[in-house]
């Protein structure tokens, strides 16, 4: 049809507009959380100089290291380094805060990666199966089961998943982790009963919506056309319902990746893991407020990409909202019935 | 003439399970459709019409249930279990639903929504599927095919989707088609060319066509018999032309009436007939129209009319029918 130049105009300036909306969701959470740091009481000076310090000499090492300018120009002076790609040096470690982020993001990553798999992995075929049986016993047995792994916090199901797995069965290492230079095998084994004391909290979560949506599509006219073709009920699902449905799932888990990325701070604690998680504890603790605002700007740049990747991938799913930004936010806003989208239409 | 036949419909129900209690949807109906016929079902909107053409097919909602007779080509329907049931859905009854923008799935192009029943029920390759889908696509009047079969269903109009729905129907060429509420949804110019569409190639492929509609003028002019249904259960069956110009039921009359033809109304508009249809889940003893009927005594309150001949191929369920004469008074 007419790809035209209005179209293209259209999508370029959608795209200059989320990266705009971007920008500011970044610049507003990282101002946020500078003014927090700055209002909070004590400072790194008196975590460097320890208890027995002088309030003279405190202040002192407040001015060298730059805290007695005004807030404004101190954030100002850290968003200027930061849009470079400088977070500053921690004066704790005295690394720099990007280097600290970069060597912890393996080990994040993968936990967060894996932990979405295996909440996915689990929590689909359990939706599809409460779905295509909704409010039977098997149904109501597994909301009832979902639920439970969600009111248990990760603080909790990490001792009882060590308990069992590593101590009992001796399955899992406990606690630690090996790199993946040191083999895959290895690297896997200590990931998994994090990765899952993460997984099992969005579990639930993900059956909840997935099994709504999935319900809402079953009962679309276009599910019933297909059976009354002679389809047998899975490939329906599979073929017809299970993609229009998949978008609030999607939408859930692209945040919940980007909370796992930002740091399952619980999990690595309990875990031993050097991730992401562990560096923010730590410089909190220690007040180290030149590591704590890296990273939340790192988590917010993190949270916003992955929104745009989400965005994007709409298309993918349905293709009523390719090459018609206008419609995603259909999709964004869509709960359960599929829309159809006026667009140019073939008319004879 | 039971050769003739092949669906018979003997003392349906079909309830659906609900918040509000059991819906009495399908009340006790009976009727028979014949080998090539085309038979019309009319009513207002809440009769019943979708949920007994559901229950035919055996697409029931979750939580519902059926009892009766249900007799397609002399096998008892009721008594299939969901494999069997697969085998006919498509190759012996196909459905055609009321609105195409939501009957064909949003997300599948029309190529494989046309060819994955062939490809199921008749095991063809996929070249010949594809091939297949292409004279079907030609038969209902879609213009340009190959490019029709690779788009979605929203890159089409309304009545171009409606064309393939039905394409989609006739994929494995059924014995009955049922259309409900086809044009319902469809621009006004365009319902006509649908409902002539799907009364030509019922004639051509000598299929049967149970035609949904709560416009009479619609249905008699495309159907050889019609069924007029109120709240669950049949006011009126017979020949299409006697039923348009001499309707015996009281409802039937007032339906002609508030319909004055399908230029005019889009959509079922029974302003004419004061009241409403009774509550589905606790209806009323005796004849369902009586709280609505000009004509209606104290037996009609009580006493469930039975289905009863009134003409040749011509039954009603009234104790007090509509004279023809005055018929004709009250006529458009
Ligand atoms: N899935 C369902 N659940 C509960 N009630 C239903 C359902 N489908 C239809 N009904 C009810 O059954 C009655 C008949 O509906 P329907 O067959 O759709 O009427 P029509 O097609 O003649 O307009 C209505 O009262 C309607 O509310
Ligand atoms: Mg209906």
């Amino acid at each position: 049809m007419c790809a035209s130049n209005t179209g293209q105009a259209a999508v370029l300036r959608s795209a200059l507009r989320k990266i705009g909306y971007a920008a500011l969701v970044v610049l507003v959470v990282t101002f946020g959380v500078s003014l927090m740091l700055s209002l909070a009481p004590g400072s790194v000076a008196e975590t460097i100089l320890g208890e027995n310090a002088t309030p003279e000499n405190v202040a002192l090492l407040n001015k060298e290291l730059g805290y007695d300018r005004p807030f404004i120009v101190q954030y100002l002076d850290w968003l200027s380094h930061a849009v470079r790609g400088d977070l500053g040096v921690s004066p704790i470690t005295h690394l720099p805060v990007t280097e600290a982020i970069l060597q912890r993001l393996p080990v994040t990553l993968e936990l967060a990666v894996l932990a979405l798999v295996l909440s996915l992995v689990i929590a689909v075929p359990l939706a599809i199966v409460s779905a295509a049986r909704a409010g039977s016993a098997l149904d109501r047995g597994i909301s009832a089961a979902t639920s439970v792994f969600l009111s248990v916090p990760a603080f909790v199901a990490g001792p009882v998943l060590i308990y069992f797995f590593a101590v009992q069965l001796r399955v899992f290492p406990a606690l630690g982790w090996v790199p993946i230079e040191d083999g895959l095998g290895a690297n896997l084994a200590a990931a998994f009963l994090p990765a899952l004391a993460a997984a099992l909290v969005e579990i639930a979560a993900f059956h909840r919506v997935l099994r709504a949506d999935l319900i809402g599509t079953l009962r679309e006219d276009f599910v019933a056309a297909a059976r009354a073709k002679g389809l047998s009920p899975s490939y329906v699902m599979f073929r017809h319902a299970f993609r229009p449905s998949s978008f609030s799932l999607l939408t859930i888990s692209a945040l919940s990746l980007a909370r796992l990325i930002g740091g399952t701070i619980i999990v690595e604690t309990l875990f031993v893991l050097p991730g992401i998680g562990q560096l923010i504890a730590n410089a909190v603790l220690q007040r180290d407020v030149v590591t704590v605002q890296g990273v939340v700007a790192f988590i917010a740049v993190t949270f916003v990409v992955v929104n745009m990747i989400v965005d994007v991938s709409y298309g993918l799913i349905d293709p009523r909202l390719r090459r018609a930004p206008a419609a995603r936010k259909i999709a964004r806003g869509r709960s359960r019935t599929v829309k159809p989208v006026q667009k140019k239409e073939l008319t004879a | 003439m039971s050769e003739g036949l092949l669906l018979e419909v003997e003392n349906l129900h079909a309830y659906i399970g609900s918040p509000r209690g059991v819906v009495k949807a399908v009340d006790g109906v009976s009727f028979t459709l014949g080998r090539g016929e085309a038979l019309g079902i009319v009513g207002e909107s809440g009769s019943g019409k979708s949920v007994m053409a559901r229950a035919v097919m055996g697409l029931m909602p979750p939580r519902s249930g059926r009892t009766g007779t249900l007799r397609f080509d002399g096998r008892d329907l009721l008594g299939l279990g969901r494999k069997q049931l697969e085998q006919i859905w498509g190759t012996q009854i196909a459905m055609v639903f009321q609105d195409p923008g939501r009957s064909l799935s949003p997300v599948v192009r029309v190529e494989r929504q046309l060819t994955e029943g062939m490809r199921r029920h008749l095991g063809v390759s996929k070249s010949e599927a594809s091939s297949r889908a292409l004279r079907l696509l030609n038969e209902v009047g879609v213009p340009d095919p190959e490019r029709r079969l690779r788009a979605y269903p929203h890159e089409l109009s309304g009545g171009m989707r409606q064309r393939v729905m039905i394409a989609v129907a006739l994929a494995c060429e059924p014995e009955l088609l049922i259309a409900d509420e086809p044009t319902t949804a469809l621009d006004v110019t365009i319902q006509r060319q649908v409902l002539d569409l799907l009364r030509r190639i019922q004639r051509e492929r000598r299929m049967s066509l149970m035609l949904i509609s709560h416009d009479l003028h619609v249905v008699a002019g495309q159907t050889d018999r019609v069924a007029v249904m109120y709240a669950g259960r049949m006011a009126e069956t017979g020949a299409s032309r006697t039923v348009f110009d001499h309707p015996r039921h009281r409802y039937s009359n007032a339906l002609l009436a508030a319909t004055p033809s399908i230029e005019h109304v889009r959509h079922a508009s029974l302003n004419v007939i004061p009241g409403a249809l009774p509550s589905p889940t606790d209806p009323p003893e005796g004849c369902r129209f009586a709280a609505r009927c000009t004509a209606a005594t104290v037996e009609c309150t009580t006493t469930q009319p039975p289905m009863a001949p009134i003409g040749i191929d011509h039954e009603v369920a009234c104790f007090h029918p509509v004279h023809e004469k005055e018929g004709e008074l009250v006529g458009r």
